[in-house]
């Protein structure tokens, strides 16, 4: 069995609602799906049971009715993680992960200011990336937004 | 004693870039930095998914002025993987010499930088004339100093010559000798192991807490480097030392880079010596098929992350990226506390954060009859110094 099926296994053990949630694209390459609901019992199982300690990113995405967040963790094996959930567009509330993971910080800020996601927990502070001005409820990321809708705002 | 802000920025206290710092002083000791990024965010994620995946390899090239192999290298090995390609050999060792390459510009850069900043210009200007060995032979292999565009779907676009691959083997001796030279001046010149020396402290614990990357985490013990713990190009097929030290300390960043710089000329040896007979690219149709990937490089600042998304079109449906910088980012605010406010540019230096990096020939279209010429750098100097001259500057 290879390292990336045995963790596979020892997710599917501590977790039966991820039986066929996960899949092995190629070598080091781990993607699961798993409900908002079960993802802070997931990632704090990766972190402290089997060594994902270090976060590379949150990727949002938009997908028509829905919001994804992927969190990239890694390992000192050189073994990547991207557990995936999605939350309703129009209530899209995620939780702060910056208790298991402090560099989550600035990935979280992104996906509040590109794709207008709401992160729970997250500390006040300076916004990211978007300038001060940026009109309210415009998330450049969601598809519904188009790059010329920022050149028709400037004339 | 009251508490004083003092806010830096949003022009780069160090470098060429805007972030804005907030720093809380207690007289001299910074005790708080808060910090504003963003102001270089120019929506190149947004870009990528307007445009096809041909467009998007010279765009995604321009995310970074010096590591541009990094992002593209990166990029293109996520879309090659939902592609399902096999990239040849040849293709690979190439992609691998030109990212050495790319490190030891810049680190040379960085080095002439920490030097300026520590007011050590004998030492910017040494690194800097010797980057200039590394940057002819950029130019000469790609066309280009920075922005190669060596890279494409399926492979690389230009091939290498016996005679480049000779003359680079040379160049490697030379800057070899210097490197060892700047090695010298990093463990015997007082002043510099002074100055450095338990200057930006960060802890391996604090590596580990806020997953700090590159040579950074390297230099303080933490034993992590993409190119060994996750192969990609040709780095399975060469070996090479990750270079760790345990100090901690902007000194400890300083000795992780020069050492790296050997490291790299060792591997460009073993990569021109090995480098296999072959194709150098394979077609990769214009439509990617429906799938994802998530692709790691260990660029200069460490690692680099690219997360793609295909809808099988020829239009990426998401593209994600993460430059080392802001891996980093928190690290360096850990970095400031406790220290003097004039220690804040040599900490932000320390962690060399990215900015960009210009031409020297420039080329200048004639209105009336559109063509071009092509001005050397004597003759660019002379005109610079002319155009002073009827502003009324004396020389």
């Amino acid at each position: 069995m290879t390292k990336e099926e045995s963790i596979q296994q020892e997710l599917i053990k501590n977790f039966n609602f991820l039986e066929d949630k996960i899949r092995i694209p190629k070598e080091r390459r781990i993607f699961v799906d798993v409900s908002a609901d079960k993802f802070e019992e997931v990632l704090k199982f990766l972190k402290e049971k089997i060594g994902f300690d270090t976060l590379c990113t949150i990727t949002g995405l938009d997908e028509g009715a829905t919001l994804g967040m992927i969190y990239h963790l890694t390992r000192q094996d050189g073994i990547v993680i991207n557990i995936k959930i999605s939350v309703p567009k129009d209530d899209p509330k995620i939780k702060t992960i910056i208790g298991y993971f402090p560099a989550a910080e600035y990935y979280e800020r992104e996906v509040v200011d590109l794709l207008g996601a709401k992160v729970e927990g997250l500390p006040e502070g300076s916004r990211y990336p978007l300038p001060d001005g940026w009109p309210d409820g415009q998330y450049p990321l969601r598809k519904d937004w188009k790059s010329d809708m920022l050149e028709k705002e400037d004339k | 004693m009251d508490k004083v802000v003092i806010p830096v920025g949003p022009q780069h206290p160090a470098l060429k870039e805007p972030e804005s710092f907030r720093v809380i002083l207690e007289g001299e000791k910074i005790v708080g930095v808060t910090l504003r990024l963003g102001y270089n965010h120019r929506g190149i994620e947004k870009a990528c998914e307007e445009r096809t995946y041909i467009q998007d390899l010279y765009l995604i090239e321009r995310v970074c002025g010096i590591c541009s192999h990094s992002h593209s290298t990166c990029f293109v090995q996520a879309v090659e993987t939902i592609a399902g390609v096999e990239v040849p050999k040849r293709a690979l060792y190439i992609r691998t010499l030109v990212g050495e390459l790319e490190r030891i510009h810049s680190h040379l850069l960085w080095l002439g930088v920490a030097g300026h900043e520590i007011g050590f210009d004998t030492l910017f200007m040494y690194s800097w004339r010797d980057r200039e060995i590394v940057m002819d032979i950029l130019a000469d292999l790609t066309g280009n100093r920075v922005n190669y565009g060596i890279n494409t779907y399926g492979g690389v676009k230009r091939d290498i010559s016996k005679e480049q691959l000779q003359k680079i083997l040379k160049a490697m001796d030379t800057l070899e000798e210097r490197t060892k030279y700047y090695i010298q001046v990093a463990t015997e010149e007082i002043t510099l192991m002074k100055r450095l020396s338990n200057v930006g402290r960060l802890p391996k614990a604090d590596v580990e807490t806020l997953d700090a990357v590159g040579p950074v985490a390297r230099a303080s013990g933490v034993d992590r480097d993409v190119r060994r713990d996750d192969p990609y190009a040709a780095y399975n097929e060469v070996s090479f030392k990750v270079i760790t030290v345990n100090n901690e300390d902007v000194y400890g960043r300083t000795l992780v880079r020069v050492g790296e710089l050997m490291e790299s000329y060792s591997i460009i040896r073993q990569i021109i010596s090995n480098m296999p007979d072959g194709p150098i690219s394979v077609k990769v149709p214009r439509k990617i098929p429906e799938g994802e990937a998530f692709s790691r490089y260990e660029a200069p600042r460490g690692e680099d992350v690219h997360y793609v998304k295909s809808n099988g079109s020829d239009k990426p449906e998401r593209v994600k990226v993460r430059a080392p910088t802001l891996a980093n980012v928190k690290a360096m605010l850990k970095m400031l506390e406790n220290y003097n406010l004039a220690d804040l540019p040599i900490i932000v230096a320390a962690i060399d954060p990215c900015f960009s990096c210009t031409d020297r020939a420039i080329s200048i279209k004639k209105l009336d009859t559109g063509s071009s010429e092509i001005m050397d750098w004597k003759s660019l100097r002379q005109y610079s110094i002319e155009w002073y001259k009827r502003k009324g500057i004396k020389f």
